[in-house]
């Protein structure tokens, strides 16, 4: 067969998702009915078919086409699963929300998500500094829109404006970096830099130059310390439906473009970049947990909690391979994936519950407008403690088995320490989830009035929930599914 | 005789000047998007510098493809701040402080 169609099938989620997008902007417009069912239906159906297609193309073997630019292998693929599962769950949280704001109940809303879903996917499957460049724009300019969507509020458009200015000068350094590492090593596809790295035709300082630039403009993009200035403003000013968009699937993506770029790419320079991602990890554990204690708003406490979970990743990474050993290397990335993975699934929960709360003119973000949920909807309010649990690590929750699987990576490498660093950090960050769980319980309710919400967010809101407690018994499901794929994929 | 490292000087002092003024700048958002702009051109002259020094091509290609993607940037750029103008009626970066904490 042609080479060009075998590219385009094994690129077939990718190309469904940009025609269906492009197609849905143009149908949406011959829509009339305000609510846009249509154009939401279409959505699903495309989130859908890349998932069919996904897991049709899938292979098992690592793929690449576009001469070198794409690459499909399991690693990916799962990611790209979890991806749309993401996506799927927070349209269906995001429907109620944006149905009772006229700003925000727009055709474009879809079309921006099925874009920066786009985004996502390139970056998932990049095997080239221009795709990652490629897919990390098409997100972030999606984003950018939608988060100034709700043109009206201030403090949207102020979060749009700073999202945008840091966002631009991240990629700014990671393009710097980039061209760095271009200049050192003649090449652009990560396969041929490890290669030339191995053959020793690369001019070190300019390499460890780059690095230095790359690694600023991915934990810019994961949002660690001290590149994290924009997350808590982001999150408190976006709209919660926007906000859990940002908050969830795109760390998917900025696991997948680390491990590509420092894992598969700069493999040779780890002890380089470990030392680097190990100070953002500490810091970013120790902000996190710490300027999270005080907030009010439960948006910006949520995202210096985002803040310290991403530290956590981030140590997994930083453990994988000890003074050139690459024994535990599989163990500890698949430690991260794995928390990564249960982070999104935490987090998507945790915004759905504040939108479930909200109604029209109400955003319930404030940790107030918690008390005493309790008393107004006692499944919510144990939906809610299972998402708090499992993010404060209580044992036999998803987020327990997520931070226990790191830590145990760190001991592994021999960094008891570090370990003990990471689990009195946890300890710190366990009050402020306990203090949401004591203000639903022991207060006594300010605002009486019923919870609003359709019956199909309620009902995925619960398996969520349940989805978080369940996976605890059974952590091993998703382990062993991260740690397959990323054997196969290395 | 100009060499690599001219170039790569030249890049790296326009990619300080524009880092400076992103964080240096207190008064007018235009700025803030003018120097995201010179960021990008920096990275443009490193790369057909590379590109030029290496005898390869791809480092060209990428600079149109960062160009195309620098046009979609400010556009965007530009629309959220006539958005926040509208609702801000001013530009100071000194402004953006709703949100502290």
């Amino acid at each position: 067969m042609n080479p060009y169609v075998l590219d385009l099938i094994t690129a077939s989620p990718e190309v469904l998702v940009l025609a269906m997008g492009c197609l849905i902007l143009i149908l949406d417009l011959f829509v009339k009915d305000p609510s846009h069912t249509s154009t939401f239906v279409l959505t699903m159906l495309t989130l859908v078919g890349a998932a069919i297609l996904t897991l049709f193309t899938s292979t098992g073997e690592v793929v690449y086409a576009f001469n070198g630019l794409y690459v499909d292998d399991l690693m990916g693929d799962l990611l790209k699963l979890v991806l749309y599962l993401t996506a799927i769950v927070t349209l269906f949280y995001a429907r109620p929300y944006i149905l009772q704001r006229p700003d925000l109940r727009r055709g474009e809303f879809y079309v921006l998500m099925l874009f920066a879903t786009l985004g996502m996917m390139v970056m998932i499957s990049a095997n080239h500094l221009l795709t990652i460049y490629l897919g990390i724009e098409l997100l972030s300019l999606s984003v950018y829109a939608l988060v100034a969507m709700n043109r009206d509020s201030v403090a949207s458009t102020e979060a749009a404006m700073k999202y945008f200015v840091l966002g631009a000068l991240a990629s700014g350094l990671l393009l710097y970096g980039m061209s760095m590492i271009y200049g050192a090593t003649g090449t652009l596809s990560i396969p041929e830099i490890s290669d030339a790295l191995v053959a020793n035709a690369s001019n070190p300082t300019i390499l460890i130059f780059g690095l230095v630039f790359i690694v600023s403009g991915l934990a810019f993009k994961l949002g660690v310390v001290p590149f994290h200035m924009w997350v808590p403003d982001v999150y408190q000013g976006a709209p919660t439906a926007i906000t859990m968009l940002i908050g969830g699937a795109p760390k998917l993506a900025a696991f997948a473009i680390t491990m590509r770029l420092l894992v598969s790419g700069l493999l040779l320079l780890a002890p380089d970049w470990q030392g680097m991602l190990l100070i953002l990890a500490v810091l970013s554990l120790a902000i996190g947990n710490l300027a999270a204690i005080p907030q009010t708003n439960i948006k910006r406490m949520l995202a210096y909690s985002t803040i310290s979970h991403m530290g956590f990743v981030l140590l997994g990474i930083v453990v994988g391979v000890v003074g050139g050993d690459a024994r535990f290397a599989l163990n500890a990335y698949s430690s991260s994936m794995f928390y990564v993975v249960s982070y999104v699934m935490m987090s998507v929960a945790a915004f759905g519950v504040i939108i479930l709360l909200s109604r029209a003119g109400f955003e319930a973000d404030r940790i107030d407008d918690f008390k005493g949920l309790n008393k107004r909807s006692p499944w919510f309010a144990a939906v809610m403690m299972m998402i708090m649990f499992s993010m404060a690590g209580v044992p036999f929750f998803i987020g327990f088995f997520a931070k226990f699987s790191i830590l145990q990576a760190v001991v592994a490498s021999g960094q008891i320490g570090l370990a003990i660093y990471a689990v009195l950090m946890s300890l710190i960050g366990a009050f402020y989830y306990l203090r949401i769980v004591k203000v639903m319980y022991f207060d006594e309710p300010i605002d009486e009035s019923p919870i609003v919400a359709p019956m199909d967010m309620r009902v995925l809101l619960s398996i969520n929930g349940l989805a978080i407690a369940l996976f605890g018994l059974f952590p091993q499901t998703i382990m062993s599914l991260c740690a397959f794929s990323l054997l196969r994929s290395l | 005789m100009l060499t690599l490292s001219h170039f790569l000087v030249l890049a790296a002092v326009l990619f300080g000047i524009s880092v400076i003024g992103l964080f240096l700048n207190r008064k007018n958002l235009i700025i803030l998007l003018m120097a995201i702009e010179l960021m990008l051109l920096a990275v443009n002259t490193n790369f057909i510098a590379f590109s030029h020094f290496l005898q390869d091509l791809n480092g060209q290609v990428f600079v149109f493809f960062i160009l195309a993607v620098a046009a979609a940037e400010s556009a965007i750029g530009l629309a959220i701040l006539v958005v926040l103008f509208r609702n801000l009626s001013t530009i100071h970066v000194d402004d953006l402080d709703r949100m502290k904490g």
